[in-house]
């Protein structure tokens, strides 16, 4: 490798990741010098875009994969209904109506995309499926940047940003166990949340964290982040929230990805370690749900819980990466699962005691709900005793944190005094403005495009 | 019969594919993984018609978030490998020869060496008294009764290996529509081409490009060009009564010299594209396997050189190494890399018979 301390570069990009390649690509096509510091080793690079594998696109029409037509409305619609309203938008409208020139400037910069994968068909319109997923969309962007000239160092993290009065003038970066002193002219942050990092996760939720897994990179730790703030970065978002899922309780601590989600829990019961349901299984359909689900397990005791489903429903959902625990009574299932067999049985019988008689629709909203039990299960309420019983354990599966650098439309990071003179932020470290809270699948790529475009477009504008 | 493939490479294979299923990314590469979506569970018979599905086109390995150092570890493209060759090992009939010139390329130079010294001794100590052309030196009489068994014998020989694939995944009676699709899918390599990238990843890693395609698609076709001369050749000799030498404008000259020339070319691009993409994401048979693609190239290059030293000293040389080459081919046909062509059609056949099937089909 090249002492790239020896360079003074137009722009330095902090994660190589969808956002700073996005950002590095703009940059360097408008003839700037740039370095990405990718933290990650070459096989791990790219952040979470590695594990991604759509982009939530506005479209007028028919576009690329994409189907029909998707109009901003309903996509702002979609985003208010997640977050609860907790949204600025100005910025979330700049994304929505950005994605539909991104897709494709996506596809004029290597990526491909492919159909609506199998059992995902309730996305084919408002989601563009790489093909093979975000890795390859990884992939294609670190070929174009090479093309480009631009100079990407792996296993490079950044411990400070130099600030003065109110502008960067340069970074600290280890390198090979190295420290460096890298200079640049403009910045920009695309190094993500700090769900890596389970201490700061313990200090914003308190110990349960440690409970945790993290379904995300590791490798985003919050590094940049908190010396951001320390010197007086605006922030915005709770540090509490984040796209937090239940995954499969056996899942790795680290890195686990797409593979370790449970799409069953809308077929089945799900209790605590007590074995105590305490939430609508069936409030509504699992793409809408799925994101609600992390935020309830880590409430119950130990941060676990179990989804129970019986033989009609063993072929209803995607597979799972690890085969379920399997027993021919409810008791049995339990005490496999590591909970009272008892209490799940007195659960369940009670639960299939209050199923009604009519049709079940597992793809739609099929209002078959329980009566008089708490909580309902609105849908999909069938009786469980039909042998063999399955159980999976679910945790919540923390992918990214919101918590962030608070930015304008231009990408520009807001500092004590006003704004930066020549620091961008985009992609998750800035994705907290626009998620306040909950998840719109597809949309952190969209936030990482778009912002990452203008933020490279608007840091080589800048050293012009 | 070999390992019982519920203990060896299938079950990787199988370990993998379950997480694929767990994942689905891919499905727009190739045909693997959406016939991997019709099932949640894999018996063996399954992943046999998995593995000899994939054309080890790579796109999968390069867009895999689970490749090492992660530790669910994939390498599908490796693992089916692994697999696909474990299969034709089973498969090989007789037994005894299962990977013997597929993994060896030893074992395949010395069945080359011996061949051509036999062609050697042939045109030595068997040279007719008269003959015209190639038949000056080695009579159609001998050719016919070496090449007649050298040819019958290994394509016996697939047939029973193509069988037992075909009892090993579970086919059903075949119908025309689905050798018609297979047909179509084998002869555009639809499985190399990536789906929407238009390319597989090969000797420039994550960066998609058609040199292996291409490469492929020039010994393949050169082969069945060959092949074909070599048919119109024959029926000119036994139903037109028009024995050999043939002249530049006949059928065999017509589709041999281009064929000739597309499977030499073919041949040495495809193993020199070989010694550029890594190792680790194909088969332990590397030396087997650039072995059989430099005897296909071998075939057409000394069939070229025989064609242009018409008249000359070097034919009775040239002949007995071109023989050489074609007898070695033939022999080692049901045990070397060119079995992969039997046993990756049933594959496509099988496959568009599932489709087809599923579809609820009726055309026959």
């Amino acid at each position: 490798m090249r002492d790239v301390s020896k360079t003074i570069w137009d722009v330095i990009v902090v994660g190589g990741g969808n956002a700073g390649l996005c950002a590095a690509i703009e940059a360097a096509e408008a003839g700037a010098k740039v370095l990405i510091l990718e933290v990650a080793p070459k096989p791990y690079r790219g952040g979470n875009s590695r594990h991604t594998r759509n982009f939530r696109c506005m479209h007028q029409g028919p576009l690329s994969v994409l189907t029909g037509d998707y109009d901003p409305d309903e996509y702002y619609d979609d985003l208010l209904r997640v977050t609860g309203g907790k949204t600025d938008e100005t910025l979330a409208r700049l994304a929505i109506n950005t994605s539909e020139s991104c897709l494709p400037w996506m596809e004029a910069h290597g990526v491909r995309f492919q159909p609506s994968l199998s059992g995902t068909l309730s996305l084919s319109r408002t989601n563009a499926f790489f093909l093979g997923g975000g890795k390859a969309l990884v992939n294609a962007y670190y070929n174009t940047c090479a093309d480009l000239g631009v100079e990407a160092v792996y296993e490079a993290e950044v411990t400070h940003i130099s600030l003065e009065d109110g502008a960067f003038t340069g970074l600290e970066a280890i390198i090979n166990g190295e420290t460096y002193d890298i200079e640049g002219r403009a910045l920009v942050l695309a190094s993500g949340g700090f769900q890596g990092d389970l201490d700061w996760l313990a200090d914003a939720w308190g110990p349960a964290a440690r409970n945790f897994l993290i379904r995300g990179t590791p490798y985003n730790r919050g590094v940049v982040l908190r010396d951001m703030l320390d010197q007086g970065a605006v922030s915005v978002g709770d540090p509490t929230q984040c796209h937090a899922v239940a995954i499969d309780g056996r899942a790795p601590k680290f890195d686990g990805g797409i593979v370790t989600r449970l799409d069953c829990v809308p077929f089945s019961v799900v209790v605590n370690k007590d074995g105590e349901r305490f939430y609508d299984e069936g409030e509504d359909v699992w793409p809408k749900r799925y994101a609600i689900w992390g935020r309830l397990v880590a409430a119950q005791p130990d941060q676990v819980a179990y989804s129970i489903i019986d033989a009609k429903s063993a072929e209803l959902f995607m597979p799972s990466v690890f085969p379920p625990e399997t027993a021919d009574t409810i008791e049995g299932l339990g005490q496999k699962l590591g909970i009272s067999g008892t209490k799940l049985r007195e659960t369940v019988e009670a639960f299939s005691a209050a199923c009604a008689d009519g049709d079940f629709t597992p793809t739609e909203l099929d209002g078959l709900a329980t009566n008089g039990i708490t909580p309902a299960k609105t849908n999909w309420a069938r009786p469980i005793t039909e042998p063999p019983f399955y159980g999976y354990s679910l945790r919540p599966g923390v992918t990214f944190t919101y918590l962030g650098l608070k930015v304008d439309q231009t990408a520009r990071v807001a500092g004590p005094d006003g704004d930066l003179l020549n620091v961008w932020a985009a992609g998750e470290i800035m994705a907290g403005s626009i998620l306040g809270q909950g998840y719109l699948a597809g949309f952190g790529m969209t936030i990482g495009t778009v912002f990452g475009r203008i933020a490279g477009q608007e840091a080589a504008k800048h050293v012009g | 019969m070999l390992d019982n493939p519920s203990t060896t490479a299938t079950a990787e294979a199988r370990r993998q594919i379950e997480i694929c299923n767990a994942c689905r990314y891919c499905e727009g590469y190739c045909a693997v993984f959406p016939a991997m979506t019709r099932q949640r569970a894999f018996a063996d018979g399954d992943m046999t018609q998995l593995a000899n599905l994939c054309h080890n086109c790579r796109g999968c390995y390069y867009a895999c978030q689970y490749t090492e150092p992660h530790e669910f570890a994939v390498n599908l493209p490796a693992a089916l490998a692994e697999a696909r060759q474990d299969s034709w090992d089973r498969f090989a009939w007789p037994g005894v020869f299962a990977g013997m010139f597929q993994r060896r390329a030893g074992a395949m130079i010395a069945v080359l060496i011996a061949a051509i010294a036999l062609l050697f001794g042939m045109a030595l100590w068997l040279q007719p008294e008269s003959g015209e052309g190639f038949y000056a030196y080695l009579s159609h009489g001998i050719m016919v009764a070496l090449f007649t068994p050298a040819f019958l014998f290994p394509v016996l020989a697939l047939a029973i290996g193509v069988r037992r694939y075909w009892n090993e995944v579970g086919g059903e009676p075949v119908h025309f529509a689905d050798l018609r699709q297979a047909g179509i899918d084998a002869a555009s390599l639809r499985n190399l081409s990536g789906g929407q990238a238009g390319a597989c990843n090969f000797e420039a890693e994550d960066r998609f490009t058609n040199a292996r395609k291409h490469a492929h698609q020039a010994v393949m076709w050169g082969f069945l060009l060959c092949f074909g001369s070599t048919t119109s050749a024959t029926i000119m000799h036994y139903f037109l009564d028009w024995s050999a030498p043939y002249g530049p404008l006949t059928p065999p000259k017509l589709l041999g010299v281009p064929g000739g020339i597309l499977m030499t070319i073919g041949a040495g691009y495809l193993a020199w594209v070989k010694t550029k993409a890594d190792p680790s994401l194909g088969a332990k048979a590397f030396g087997g396997e650039v072995a059989f693609t430099l005897l296909l190239g071998a075939v057409g290059a000394t069939g070229l050189a025989l064609y242009a030293a018409t008249g000359t000293g070097a034919v009775p040389a040239l002949l007995a190494i071109h023989l050489g080459c074609v007898l070695a081919f033939f022999l080692t046909t049901p045990y070397s890399k060119m079995a992969h062509g039997a046993y990756r059609f049933a594959a496509l056949v099988r496959e568009a018979q599932i489709k087809r099937q599923s579809r609820g089909g009726t055309e026959s």
